[in-house]
């Protein structure tokens, strides 16, 4: 029985951003980066990224509520780990990491929308942790495009057979050996490093096209780089011999990757805009306090992490004024 | 209050009562010294002579003692056996005493000790407190035994010290470490809180069944379930 008079709940009119449209689009939005770090490292990149996908789509699958694929977070989330791998760690390691990430980062707080950390970098985190050595080697380039770098085949479980050649990375190189790395080559990415982390102007540019279409939201990466430019800057200016330059610091390592991508989840980033001032600012301190303080090289996955961490403190702090409400304990 | 029996008495603290799981006590050792199956089980050996010897001695001078002084007179009697573990362990096995740590002596403020003192031994004859203090030594050292192993297996390949998967096994180097302790006993809560809640459903069912008399429509119900 049909009626004329349609009785329902508000809303009723619906805006055309839900969320597997944003997640696809960063899905779609990924595929440059991993084309770059195909270019850059060859068919071992999309070994890589292919397994960390496959971990964290299967994990989903068989954890997550039905039909939570189709969202596509799991796809990003799995992307995203393996672009912020080496290009010879194995690849059991990068499906075990997923697993890891979408299982204790997402799956155990209840699902896309309630998990307090990122799950890539929780599951980064998880693989930094258990296998230190395979995940700071970084194999160098071998003779043709085509060859594998490093030991992607090893047998689940198994350690990867010792890469004869590795090349550092440009925060390493400067970190231990006090060798500086030409900007050109920081910004075009023939730089050794995680997959996705080298080319800077793709990642730029990839996340300007989500910026423009809304799907991220630009005040959290803008106040990330930003900070990040005028600490670095500041120390820079003190003493020019110890500190890097601030576009060393925005061009080398996961800076980029992170601002654009990680810092960017709307999960585990403020729902205020001036929260996402505070959190990108945060995220910069702290990249910059563990890079040139700190005994690691890197520090954005750590930093992204912590800061996370107090996204509901932030959230809270910067709550916006009620209409009306300030007026009222005025009169009173 | 309900009658018990000795085996009920000694029974408790393996499974349905177990300190760690259930009760929630002594996670402090629980967590830190649990990365290999030789440290849990020095750890839990430990523990389980100061519990027993402590409820025996508790539970003979419980008359004497008086009430607003309990807890610092369990506390001497428990530092006493204490002293006596550490001083052993460091004569008997140095290198494992010396992994332990501060670990031992903290077997001093050990809850689950202080807590069947108060909540058992000092209340209760000496045979029920023994079997008691036995039960409950048991489930720690049942619960630390399994950490340990399943720390030691991911994170070092090994089982006691002998290696398992052979020399390429690459180990996960995180569960030795504090997180891995962290992990690994949520792992266990999960898994026990589960079959609990499973089994939980299930009683559910079978006392629905016997309330309704209806025998097959149950049946279909705990397949439904199970």
């Amino acid at each position: 029985m049909t009626t004329p008079l349609q009785v329902a709940a508000a809303p009723h009119l619906k805006g055309e951003m839900t969320t597997p449209r944003i997640m696809w689009g960063a899905v779609g939005s990924l595929v440059p980066v991993v084309a770059a770090a195909t270019w850059f490292f060859g068919p071992s990149a999309l070994l890589v990224v292919g397994s960390s996908t496959l971990g964290a789509v299967t994990t989903e699958r068989l954890l997550g509520p039905p039909g939570a694929l189709g969202d596509g977070s799991a796809m990003i989330t799995g992307m995203l780990l393996g672009l912020t791998l080496p290009a010879g760690i194995p690849l059991w390691m990068a499906f075990l990491g997923s697993v890891f990430g979408i299982a204790l980062g997402k799956v155990i707080f209840g699902g896309l929308g309630f998990n307090v950390f990122n799950p890539a970098l929780l599951g980064r985190a998880f693989l930094q942790a258990s296998f230190p050595v395979a995940i700071t080697t970084w194999p160098g380039r071998p003779e043709s495009w085509a060859a594998l770098r490093g030991d992607n085949f090893a047998f689940p479980f198994a350690s990867p057979q010792p890469d004869v050649i590795t090349e550092a990375t440009p925060l390493g190189l400067r970190k231990f050996e006090g060798a500086d790395t030409p900007l050109w080559d920081l910004v075009t990415g023939s730089t050794g490093g995680s997959l996705g982390e080298t080319a800077g102007i793709v990642i730029l540019l990839c996340g300007a096209y989500l910026a423009a279409r809304n799907y991220l939201n630009w005040r959290t990466p803008v106040s990330l780089l930003a900070t990040t430019a005028v600490l670095s800057g500041a120390l820079h200016l003190l003493d020019a011999a110890r500190y890097p330059p601030p576009l060393f610091m925005l061009f080398s390592g996961g800076l980029l990757l992170g601002a654009v991508f990680m810092a960017t989840d709307p999960v585990t980033s403020p729902v205020t805009n001036r929260g996402r001032w505070i959190f990108g600012a945060g995220i910069a301190a702290l990249v910059v306090v563990i890079r040139v303080w700190g005994g690691l090289p890197e520090g954005v996955m750590y930093a992204i992490l912590l800061m996370n961490a107090l996204v509901p403190f932030i959230n809270r702090a910067t709550q916006p004024r009620v209409f009306g409400t300030r007026l009222a304990q005025a009169a009173t | 209050m309900k009658k018990t029996t000795p085996a009920a008495d000694f029974a408790r603290g393996l499974w349905r009562e177990n300190p760690v799981l259930i009760q929630m006590l002594g996670l402090c050792p629980t967590l830190a010294v649990t990365n290999t199956v030789a440290n849990s089980i020095a750890m839990s050996l430990a523990t389980l002579f100061v519990l027993v010897a402590s409820s025996f001695l508790v539970s003979s001078v419980k008359r004497l003692v008086p009430n607003q002084v309990r807890i610092s007179t369990y506390v001497l009697i428990i530092a006493t056996f204490v002293t006596i573990a550490d001083l052993s362990l460091e004569a008997l096995v140095p290198t494992i005493h010396k992994a332990l740590g501060a670990f031992v002596p903290l077997i001093v403020v050990n809850c689950i000790i202080l807590g069947r003192q108060e909540a058992f031994a000092s209340r209760n004859p000496v045979g029920r407190s023994v079997l008691d203090a036995l039960g409950m030594g048991i489930g720690f050292t049942l619960t630390l035994l399994l950490m340990g192993g399943i720390r030691e297996v991911l994170g070092n390949g090994s089982l006691l010290g002998f290696r398992l998967f052979g020399p390429r096994y690459e180990p996960w180097i995180i569960m030795i470490l504090p997180p891995g302790g962290f992990l690994t006993l949520g792992f266990i809560l999960l898994t026990y809180a589960w079959w609990r809640g499973r089994a939980a459903a299930a009683a559910r069912t079978r006392e629905l069944a016997a309330r309704t008399r209806a025998p097959a429509a149950a049946a279909a119900r705990a397949k439904a379930v199970s």
